[in-house]
C-alpha cells in the first residue's frame, strides 16, 4: 500500500501508520511462537494464572501501557505476536521481589499480547489479550 | 425477532425486584388522544431515593425534531435485544401503537407526519420544568448529567460551551460526566469544571505520565438517610474517537478492572446504593454490568438510545434516557439496608408544546442568543426531503453534506463521520445557518481533500465497520458507520474485520473501485492536528446558496446483509 503521510494525516492520524501494516498471519505467530519456545524450552504452558492489563483498543499504538502480575513466577515474558520481533521484554524477579511489572510497548498493528510465567517449580503458565490499534476518529 | 415475553425474561421480570415503568401511562395518554403536561409529569412515587438522569445533550437549548433510528443492530450476544431493536419490532416489544405521541418520541416510522401533530421534542427550559417539579415533590432527588452536554450548535461553538455551562448551573446537577467536552481542549475544559458547583466526575480519566486521577472518580452523597455512590465513567476512547492532540496527556479507556476496585471501595465506605453515570455507551454498559459486581444502576450514555424501561442485567439496572434532550429519566428506588427492594421508572418524553417552559431558564437562553440570533435565524436554503442522521449507514443529512463535499471540493468520493447527534428538519422547513451547525457544531470541522487508493478508503471503512460491529462490545466505539458520498458499497456486518466490506463501486461511473487506483476523497472532522480546508458549515453554506432547496431521495447504495 502506497500510503503517505499526508494521506494517512487526512482521515485518521498517526495511528494509520501502524494500522496498515498488515495481518501476517502464519509468519508473525512463528516469530511469536519461536520466542515463546526458547523462553519454555518446548515445556507444556498452562492457561490462566497471570494478571495481564492491557487496553482493549490502543490510544497510541507506539506507546501502549501494559502491566502484567503473577503469583509464584520467577521470571515473566511479554510477546506482541505480530511485532516484527515479537519478544517485548522478559522480567526476573530476585525472591524478595514482587512478581509484578509494568511497562509501555509498541504495537505493529492489532494483535495478542502473550505473557509466559515461568513459576518457581518450573512450570509456564501463559495469559493472552487483544490489543487493537485502529485508525479512530468516527466515534460519537 | 425477540418477543416481548423474551424481551421481559432477559429485563425487568428476571430481577427479583417489585417495580413499575411508565409504558402503561403512555398506551393511556395515547387512547385519550391528549397530553397534558399532569400526565406527562405523573408518576408512581416510592421509596426514598430519586435519580433525575439527562444526557447526551449536544447543546440543544431550544426544542428540535429528532428522528430515532431505523437501522441500529446489535452483533454477537446483544443482536435482537434492546436497544437494538426499532420501528414496528419496538412497538410491538413495549406495547406501543403506531402513530401515537410515545410512537413518535422512540420510533421512526411515518416521521414527517407524525411529528406535525405531535410538535417539537425538547428544550432546557421544558426539562427545567420537569426537574424542578420532581424537585418540588423529592427535594432530596439527584439529578446527573451524562455527559455530551457543551457541544454541538452554534451558540456552543461561538462561546466554547460557556451558553451549555450556564444553563445547566441553572438546573443545578448534582454530578456529570463526560465525552465531547474534552473537544474544546483540556485548557477550556479545566477552566469550565473550576467553575461547577458539582464534581466533573471521571473514573476513567488518567494522567498519561504518571497514571494518577486525573478528575474525582465519584462523589458519595447523603439523601434521606440512603448512603448513594455515584461513580463518573467518561467515554472511553475519546483520544482513538475524538482529537487526542486536544487532550494531551490524558488517558481513558473502559478499565473495567479499576470499575471493580471503585465498586468495592465506595461498599466498603458503607454505600448504600451504587450508581454509575456512564458515557460507555449501552453495550459495553451491558457487558461491564455482567463482569462487575455491585453496581446497582447504571445511568447509560454515548448510544443515544431511549428505553421506556430498565433494561435487567444480573442485579444491575440498566436506564437509557435518549438524547438531545428529548427525555428526562425519573428512577425511584426504595433502598433498604443496601438493597433494592423496588422501583419506579418513567422515561419522560419532552414534548415541547405539552410542557410549560420553566420563564427563568427560558430568558437564560434566550439572553445566551439574543447576541447570534441574526446569525441563528439566516435561511440559507430548504429541504423537500425528511433530513435526518440517526441509523448506522447513511441518514439524508449525511447525504446532503456529502453530495456537498463532492460538488464543493470537486470529489469522487465523501466522507461524513457517523455521528449520533445532530437535529433533524421536516420536508419543507427552512434551512437556517442554525440547523446546519446542529448538524456539524464541533472544534474540528476543517473539510479535507485527499487522494485516498481503492484499498485505503476500503481500509478506513473496515475500521470503522469494526468499532461499530465488533463482536466484543469493550472494541466497540459507540459512533454509527462513517457515511459515503458517490461511492456504494455492500457489508455483512456478521464477517471479522477485513472481510465485512466488498462491492465498493464508484457510483458516477458504475465502475468497481480499484484497490490501486487514486480517488479524490472529501471529508471532514479529521482527528488529526492541522488538517486543511474550510469548515465543513461554510462547505455546507455554500452549497445550499446555489441549490436553494434540495431534495434527497433514499439512500440505495449501501446494501446491509448478515443481520
Amino acid at each position: 500500500m502506497n500510503l503517505t503521510r499526508r494521506q494517512a494525516l487526512a482521515f485518521g492520524g498517526a495511528a494509520v501508520t501502524v494500522t496498515l501494516i498488515p495481518f501476517k498471519g502464519a509468519f508473525a505467530s512463528e516469530v511469536g511462537d519461536a520466542a515463546i519456545a526458547a523462553f519454555t524450552g518446548g515445556a507444556t504452558v498452562s492457561e490462566g494464572g497471570i494478571d495481564l492489563t492491557t487496553p482493549e483498543i490502543a490510544e497510541n499504538g507506539n506507546t501502549v501501557p501494559i502491566a502484567v502480575s503473577a503469583p509464584g513466577a520467577v521470571s515473566i515474558m511479554i510477546i506482541a505476536d505480530k511485532n516484527p520481533n515479537a519478544g517485548v521484554a522478559t522480567f526476573h524477579f530476585g525472591a524478595m521481589a514482587e512478581p509484578m511489572a509494568a511497562t509501555r510497548i509498541r504495537l505493529a498493528g492489532t494483535q495478542n499480547v502473550v505473557a509466559i510465567a515461568k513459576m518457581a517449580d518450573g512450570s509456564f503458565k501463559q495469559t493472552a489479550h487483544a490489543v487493537k490499534v485502529t485508525i479512530g476518529g468516527c466515534g460519537g | 425477532m425477540i418477543s416481548r415475553r423474551d424481551f421481559l425474561q432477559a429485563t425487568v421480570a428476571a430481577s427479583a425486584i417489585y417495580g413499575a415503568s411508565g409504558v402503561g401511562n403512555w398506551a393511556k395518554l395515547a387512547a385519550q388522544q391528549a397530553l397534558t403536561q399532569d400526565q406527562l409529569l405523573d408518576f408512581n412515587a416510592m421509596g426514598n431515593v430519586t435519580l433525575i438522569h439527562i444526557t447526551d445533550i449536544h447543546a440543544q437549548l431550544k426544542p428540535i425534531w429528532f428522528r430515532e433510528p431505523e437501522i441500529n443492530l446489535g452483533v454477537g450476544s446483544a443482536t435482537g435485544l434492546p436497544p437494538h431493536v426499532t420501528g414496528a419490532d419496538f412497538l410491538k416489544m413495549f406495547n406501543m401503537t403506531s402513530g401515537t405521541p410515545e410512537a413518535y418520541a422512540l420510533t421512526y416510522q411515518d416521521f414527517s407526519a407524525i411529528a406535525k401533530t405531535y410538535g417539537k421534542m425538547g428544550g432546557l427550559d421544558r426539562c427545567a420544568t420537569v426537574i424542578n417539579s420532581i424537585r418540588a415533590e423529592r427535594p432530596e432527588a439527584l439529578l446527573l448529567d451524562g455527559g455530551d452536554t457543551w457541544q454541538g450548535s452554534y451558540t456552543a461553538q461561538m462561546t466554547a460551551g460557556q451558553d451549555m455551562v450556564d444553563v445547566m448551573n441553572a438546573l443545578k446537577p448534582d454530578a456529570m460526566t463526560s465525552h465531547w467536552e474534552f473537544t474544546l481542549g483540556i485548557d477550556r475544559v479545566n477552566e469550565i469544571v473550576e467553575t461547577l458547583d458539582f464534581p466533573f466526575l471521571g473514573a476513567n480519566i488518567f494522567d498519561n505520565e504518571w497514571n494518577e486521577r486525573a478528575y474525582e472518580p465519584y462523589k458519595i452523597f447523603d439523601r434521606n438517610g440512603v448512603k448513594i455512590a455515584v461513580i463518573g465513567q467518561a467515554f472511553p476512547y475519546l483520544p482513538i474517537a475524538n482529537p487526542k492532540w486536544m487532550f494531551p496527556g490524558l488517558s481513558f479507556g473502559v478499565r473495567q478492572d479499576n470499575m471493580a476496585e471503585l465498586v468495592d471501595e465506595v461498599r466498603a465506605k458503607g454505600t448504600d446504593l451504587v450508581v454509575l453515570l456512564s458515557h460507555n455507551g449501552f453495550d459495553v454498559d451491558r457487558k461491564l454490568a455482567s463482569n462487575v459486581d455491585g453496581i446497582d444502576v447504571i445511568l447509560t450514555g454515548h448510544t443515544h438510545d431511549a428505553l421506556p424501561e430498565p433494561v435487567m442485567v444480573g442485579k444491575t439496572m440498566l436506564i437509557a434516557s435518549g438524547s438531545n434532550g428529548k427525555f428526562v429519566t425519573r428512577l425511584d428506588l426504595d433502598v433498604q439496608n443496601g438493597q433494592i427492594m423496588g422501583f419506579s421508572h418513567k422515561l419522560i418524553p419532552i414534548f415541547s408544546d405539552v410542557i410549560t417552559p420553566d420563564a427563568d431558564v427560558a430568558s437564560l437562553i434566550d439572553n445566551h442568543r439574543a447576541p447570534h440570533l441574526d446569525k441563528l435565524t439566516e435561511v440559507i436554503g430548504k429541504t423537500d426531503s425528511l433530513l435526518y442522521r440517526r441509523g448506522n449507514f447513511n441518514g439524508t443529512w449525511d447525504d446532503l453534506i456529502c453530495n456537498a463535499l463532492i460538488d464543493e471540493r470537486e470529489a469522487d468520493i465523501a466522507l461524513s463521520p457517523g455521528f449520533r447527534w445532530g437535529a433533524s428538519l421536516l420536508p419543507g422547513d427552512d434551512i437556517t445557518r442554525e440547523d446546519i451547525f446542529n448538524a456539524t457544531g464541533m472544534s474540528y470541522p476543517n473539510a479535507y481533500r485527499s487522494e485516498m487508493t481503492g484499498e485505503l478508503i476500503h481500509t478506513i471503512l473496515e475500521d470503522v465497520a469494526d468499532n461499530l460491529f465488533n463482536t466484543d462490545p469493550y472494541y466497540q466505539q459507540g459512533g454509527d458507520m462513517v457515511r459515503v458520498g458517490g461511492m456504494g458499497y455492500s457489508i455483512d456486518v456478521s464477517k471479522p474485520i477485513g472481510s465485512r466490506l466488498t462491492n465498493m463501486t464508484l457510483l458516477k461511473t458504475g465502475e468497481a473501485i480499484d484497490p490501486a487506483k487514486t480517488y479524490t476523497v472529501a471529508g471532514w472532522a479529521s482527528v488529526n492536528e492541522g488538517t486543511e480546508g474550510p469548515p465543513i458549515w461554510d462547505v455546507i453554506e455554500s452549497y445550499l446558496k446555489r441549490k436553494g432547496t434540495v431534495t434527497i431521495d433514499p439512500n440505495q447504495s449501501v446494501k446491509v446483509s448478515g443481520i
